[in-house]
């Protein structure tokens, strides 16, 4: 039995025209991510992962290629590509609950069935009780939160994440990554998660694309071998650590080529 | 008390900080009187500061002085409301769309230049000596001002908060609506407070040339009746409506605004 992809790109590259000339921020690229399947992108600081992510979103348009979401080609951003970006997002002037109905508000959705779902969100992130509050008054790890759950509440195709975790200290990330496999879990979203971060890459993933430095290529794929569902625990079996070391040199080589070019 | 009174950026005891305020009313009004009562400065120049008092009171209680407030301050509102009427709109679609930047920030920029008072003659021409034309010096003195700082706030909000709004599925009208006007709202009572501080000053320019009544038409009327006193009281009473409408838009802005503030309401 053969079935199409969740999301399919293809061929994608990125040029942007400086004054110094074309900068090739992406090389072409081409992979294809399964319906329900966690995909983490690992690269080097400033290596074209970001773009990747953002012209799935439909925020940047590739330079060639295509990308094509439920066999349907992308040519804007949309509502059912869900997006948490690494800067704090959320709406200030707008109730947590408020920001997690903001897409549904837009679609009109009935005031009752968006309680409905943004109390299911808010159980299922952890913060249940704080709907009346404002952006303002939550921590950096709440706030990640709360943009994964109004990006969800809109029950988007894919959830799009570009280092979503990236401005947050060590301890916070780490129970930030355990909330997000649950939320993953149940609600058993396709994710296209971008990072930096070797173990953040293996935690989350069931595959994990490792990209080169600029300009921006596919480098290796690989399929992280660790059950589900996982734990922090996981973090120290042996094939985690296998795993990371062979990651680490991967990723240790980009960047040196991305310092010393 | 004394503690951090010299160190840069520290805070300082709360009453150290308004006792410093009030004593520089205090010194400003101890030199005044030296001149006057010490005899230091003619009288017909600069009158003393009880001689000021009690022009002020018999000014309100003639109760001409009334009809001067009422009038000015209508011609401020009204030349100052049209100004945001157009302004504030035109600023934040200058702020978010790019051809509408394109089209209007150059000749805002350059007319912005030009001083609103050089205009009165040509306006006096245009459209006479009546309200029209007092109101016209006044737009012209903010509208400018306003149109490229209400710009400047609508393109400063944050790329990523539009970007996240177009992925949760807002639309063009449904971006500005609910996502540009509230971003940039606190902005925007903030320019307001600031340039409606400017139209005051205009105003009386306006009224210096050939009005017949109003707070500069007084002012000008004192100076040729050798009036120093008056004309004192006139210039305190722009500074005191003008402080006052300086505290309404922070009442405002404080209570329409409660999300900025960690507390909450």
């Amino acid at each position: 039995m053969t079935t199409t992809p969740k999301l399919v790109i293809d061929n994608v590259g990125k040029v942007f025209s400086t004054k110094s000339g074309q900068v090739v921020a992406l090389d072409r690229t081409s992979f294809s991510v399964e319906e329900g399947e966690f995909v983490t992108i690992l690269g080097p600081s400033g290596c074209g992962k970001s773009t990747i992510l953002r012209v799935v979103a439909g925020l940047e348009e590739p330079s060639s290629g295509h990308v094509y979401l439920d066999g349907k080609e992308i040519k804007g951003p949309g509502p059912d590509r869900g997006m948490v970006f690494q800067s704090y997002t959320l709406y200030p002037w707008l109730s947590v609950k408020d920001n997690i109905t903001f897409g549904l508000d837009l679609k009109g959705v009935p005031k009752k069935q968006q309680d409905e779902i943004a109390f299911h969100y808010l159980d299922l992130i952890g913060l249940k009780g704080f709907d009346k509050h404002y952006p303002i008054q939550l921590s950096g790890g709440m706030k990640q939160r709360v943009a994964i759950a109004r990006a969800l509440a809109n029950d988007p195709q894919i959830l799009l994440m570009d280092e979503p975790f990236g401005a947050l200290d060590a301890q916070t990330r780490t129970i930030m990554q355990e909330i997000l496999l649950k939320v993953w879990e149940e609600s058993k979203k396709t994710i296209l998660f971008i990072t930096h971060d070797v173990e953040e890459s293996i935690f989350l993933g069931d595959s994990i694309y490792v990209m080169t430095a600029r300009p921006g290529r596919l480098k290796k794929n690989i399929k992280v071998p660790l059950p589900r569902p996982r734990d922090y625990q996981n973090k120290h079996s042996e094939d985690f650590l296998a795993l990371k070391l062979e990651l680490l040199d991967l990723i240790r080589e980009e960047s040196l080529k991305a310092v010393n070019p | 008390m004394w503690k951090n009174v010299f160190t840069p950026n520290k805070d300082i005891a709360k009453p150290l900080y308004t006792g410093a305020g009030i004593a520089t009313f205090i010194l400003l009004l101890l030199f005044w009187s030296i001149l006057s009562y010490g005899g230091f400065v003619n009288p017909l120049f600069l009158p003393a500061p009880d001689k000021i008092v009690k022009s002020a009171v018999t000014m309100f209680q003639s109760g001409e002085i009334w009809t001067d407030i009422g009038i000015s301050f209508s011609r401020v509102a009204l030349g100052f409301i049209l100004a945001a009427v157009i302004g504030v709109p035109l600023g934040m679609l200058m702020g978010s769309l790019r051809v509408m930047q394109g089209a209007f920030e150059p000749i805002i920029g350059f007319i912005r230049y030009m001083p609103a008072s050089a205009f009165i003659p040509l306006l006096i021409l245009w459209i006479g000596l009546g309200e029209g034309e007092k109101m016209a010096v006044i737009f012209l003195g903010t509208f400018f001002q306003l149109t490229l700082m209400v710009m400047d706030v609508t393109k400063n909000i944050q790329n990523e908060l539009i970007e996240v709004s177009y992925t949760l599925g807002a639309k063009s009208f449904q971006l500005f609506k609910r996502v540009i006007l509230p971003a940039s709202l606190p902005g925007i009572v903030d320019t307001l407070r600031i340039t409606f501080g400017w139209a005051w000053t205009y105003l009386v320019v306006a009224e210096l040339v050939g009005a017949s009544d109003g707070l500069g038409f007084m002012i000008m009327q004192a100076s040729r009746f050798l009036k120093p006193d008056k004309i004192i009281v006139g210039i305190l009473i722009i500074g005191v409506l003008g402080l006052i409408m300086d505290l309404i838009f922070k009442a405002i802005y404080r209570a329409s605004f409660s999300w900025m503030r960690k507390e909450g309401s």
